[in-house]
């Protein structure tokens, strides 16, 4: 074998798949422990809890969670029509998907910055620290996530795409299960 | 012996084996220091003897990762190492800055000087001249080991074993910043020793126990890479931010005390994920291959690293329970396990396969080496027994109640003692080790009938390469 040739092999052996599959795995486990120890320490503090929750703006949120579950709709779009042949559409609708993406980025950036505007930070309340671990957790997550999509835009395999939607999907759930329990549970 | 310049990792080891032996020798004077607090008090202070104890823990298993390394890569990319005279050259460099260290950490020269002084670091605390070697010889040795590579055949397990000794490397270049404020000084010093136990040794780890994976069972290097890669990915991503769980107490943010707690609890995962490897790969491999000992010590390194690092990590790792258990004896248990069943039987596994191929003859008499694995491991997880009893004990009476240091220390001396036990087995266990290893030149324990009938007639049985 050619020194080229055993090179590639490396290279294409190199399971994404099963890689993306392990990450989604790990971030799963690690927003769920984060989840489980919120809802803990909530329990020895129900009235502060919801008072700092009263702070945070719902509406925003609402909004965002509109935002990303279209994005995710779009980003499931693309690996049907990749494999129908129509590849301009199946970039166009990852594009789309990662445009919303970055209006969640900017929605979310805005409601960081009020919260800072009052003097709110993760030492004001044990409330506090967990919203801006997870949703600041999650918000790096729609970060990596939107570079993922214009990665697999770019390199359009049926492969890369249904591995980077996989990713997509992943922070979309998540965002799903932070937001009842961060923003609404009372 | 395939390639010729396999044999540097000859010297290696032996080196290795040697501080190996120094190693052990220190813990025991320490372990007696515990109970017979005077001892050698004025010519040699506990803290030197510890000092000596574990530098030099950390140094021979470096040796051995580089030989190690030095052994395998040549077979894998199927050439010889670039260059065997520079390999030679940094075990030289390595020799003499650990006998400066020695000398130095032994008569206290040169205290405080800024080049020559030891540093006062644990594990760290090599003066920086010795440093600056230490970084030349790294620098020799990624350079003779990349060039061996890029010039031969790439597989996963050397492209593993180079991404971890790359980033072993570069993470101590934060040995040389010690900055005055005691907090960030334990930060970075975090940098060095916890991302490389958790988090680049394991990739250390990963790839040689892949390697002899795929030498003792005979499974499919495709099966093995798989798991490979899965391990790999699940140690760097708990293990990265799991050095919060250092951050608890030492004045970094409190937000800390979350992300250590979830992280380090996912660095069960790559640890069991390794344990489940090599049992798998030993029930799906077809290869009969004669060094059990190396299978034995392999199996036990997976084993005993999921128990010492998993779960004797685990027990500690949650703030709410580090609260109370930081720096007892619970954390010396954990370390010596987690040490031992990590990075001990990895190198010790590796030692037993290579040993006898280097010197070119079969592996004889495994019998005395698979006993000194059990009087080793048995000591060891005695050890860590009675260190978590002390631990328990000393939490409780010193964090719970509120009992003077010192007070406590007197009531859980029976720990101590059963400790020193302890060690003397693992001592008998390492001195067999050595003896199993560099003596016999023939077979001295005949196989029994029922192994004899196997080797001449079982159509599975398939010799070594
Ligand atoms: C291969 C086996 C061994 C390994 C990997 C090992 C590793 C270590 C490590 C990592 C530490 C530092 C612990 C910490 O900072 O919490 C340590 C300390 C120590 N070790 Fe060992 N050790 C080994 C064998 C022994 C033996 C045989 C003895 C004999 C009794 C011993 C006695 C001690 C003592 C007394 C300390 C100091 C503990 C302290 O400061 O409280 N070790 N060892
Ligand atoms: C092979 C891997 C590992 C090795 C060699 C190792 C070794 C050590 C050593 C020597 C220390 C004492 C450091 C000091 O001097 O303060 C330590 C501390 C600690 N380790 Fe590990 N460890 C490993 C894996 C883990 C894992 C996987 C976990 C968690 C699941 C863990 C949790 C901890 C914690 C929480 C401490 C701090 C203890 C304290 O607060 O006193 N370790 N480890
Ligand atoms: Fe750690």
């Amino acid at each position: 074998m050619s020194e080229a040739a055993s090179e590639l092999s490396v290279l294409d052996e190199l399971p994404g798949d099963l890689m993306m599959w392990v990450l989604i795995i790990s971030e799963l486990l690690v927003f769920g422990a984060g989840l489980t120890a919120f809802l803990a320490v909530r329990v020895t503090d129900p009235v502060g809890f919801a008072e700092a929750q009263n702070l945070l703006n719902r509406t925003a949120a609402g909004i965002n969670t509109i935002v990303l579950v279209t994005s995710g709709f779009l980003a499931a779009l693309a690996l049907p029509l990749r494999e129908a042949g129509q590849n301009a559409r199946a970039r166009l609708a990852l594009i789309a998907a990662s445009l919303l993406g970055v209006l969640f980025l900017v929605i979310k950036g805005a409601e960081f910055a009020d919260k800072a505007a009052h003097g709110i930070n993760w030492e004001s309340h044990a409330f506090f620290t967990f919203y801006y671990l997870l949703t600041g957790f999650h918000a790096a997550h729609v970060v990596f996530g939107v570079l993922i999509l214009w990665l697999v835009a770019w390199r359009d395999a049926p492969r890369n795409i249904e591995v980077g939607a996989a990713f997509w999907h992943m922070v979309d759930l998540v965002w799903v299960l932070l937001f009842p329990v961060i923003y609404l549970l009372q | 012996m395939k390639y010729q310049s396999q044999k540097i990792a000859y010297a290696y080891f032996g080196v290795a084996l040697a501080l190996f032996a120094v190693q052990i020798l220190g813990g025991l004077l320490a372990g007696v220091v515990y109970v017979m607090p005077n001892t050698l008090s004025e010519l040699v202070p506990f803290n030197i003897i510890r000092m000596l104890h574990t530098n030099s823990l950390i140094v021979w298993l470096l040796l051995g990762f580089f030989g190690a390394a030095y052994f395998l890569i040549p077979e894998e990319s199927e050439r010889e190492i670039h260059s065997p005279k520079i390999a030679y050259l940094q075990l030289i460099i390595l020799v003499v800055g650990t006998l400066g260290v020695v000398v130095t950490y032994l008569f206290n020269l040169f205290e405080g000087n800024w080049l020559l002084g030891k540093e006062g670091r644990e594990f760290l605390e090599q003066p920086k001249w010795v440093k600056m070697g230490i970084v030349v010889a790294a620098l020799l040795f990624l350079y003779n080991v990349t060039m061996t590579v890029l010039k031969g055949k790439k597989t996963a397990i050397t492209n593993i074993l180079l991404l971890g000794l790359w980033a072993l490397a570069l993470l101590f270049l934060f040995a040389f910043y010690n900055p005055s404020n005691l907090a960030l000084d334990k930060m970075y010093w975090w940098y060095v020793i916890h991302l490389w136990v958790e988090g680049v040794w394991e990739l250390i780890m990963a790839s040689i126990l892949a390697y002899l994976m795929l030498k003792l069972t005979g499974v499919d290097r495709e099966i093995v890479e798989k798991w490979l890669y899965v391990i790999v990915a699940a140690a760097l991503f708990s293990g990265i931010l799991g050095t919060g769980h250092h951050y608890y107490w030492i004045g970094a943010p409190g937000y800390w005390q979350w992300i250590g707690s979830i992280f380090s609890t996912l660095e069960i995962v790559p640890f069991f994920a390794m344990m489940s490897f090599a049992f798998v790969m030993v029930w799906k491999g077809r290869r009969d291959h004669p060094n059990k000992a190396a299978l034995l010590w392999s199996l036990g390194c997976s084993v005993l690293a999921f128990f010492g690092a998993g779960v004797w990590g685990f027990l500690h790792t949650l703030h709410g329970v580090n609260y109370y258990s930081h720096g007892t004896q619970i954390t010396a248990a954990h370390g010596h396990l987690a040490f031992y069943g990590a990075y001990v039987c990895l190198n010790l596994a590796m030692i037993t396969y290579a040993m006898p191929i280097l010197k070119q003859r079969d592996p004889y008499n495994q019998v005395l080496n698979m006993a000194s694995f059990w009087l080793m491991s048995g000591g060891m997880v005695f050890m860590t027994f009675t260190l978590t009893f002390a631990g328990t004990v000393q939490t409780h009476m010193q964090r719970v109640i509120g009992d003077y240091y010192m007070d406590v220390q007197d009531s859980i001396a029976i720990f101590y003692w059963m400790r020193l036990g302890a060690g003397v087995v693992v001592f008998l266990g390492v001195a067999l080790f050595l003896y199993s290893v560099f003596m016999p030149r023939r077979e001295m324990v005949r196989p029994g009938p029922i192994e004899r009938h196997r080797l001449e007639d079982d159509p599975d049985h398939i010799p070594a390469e």
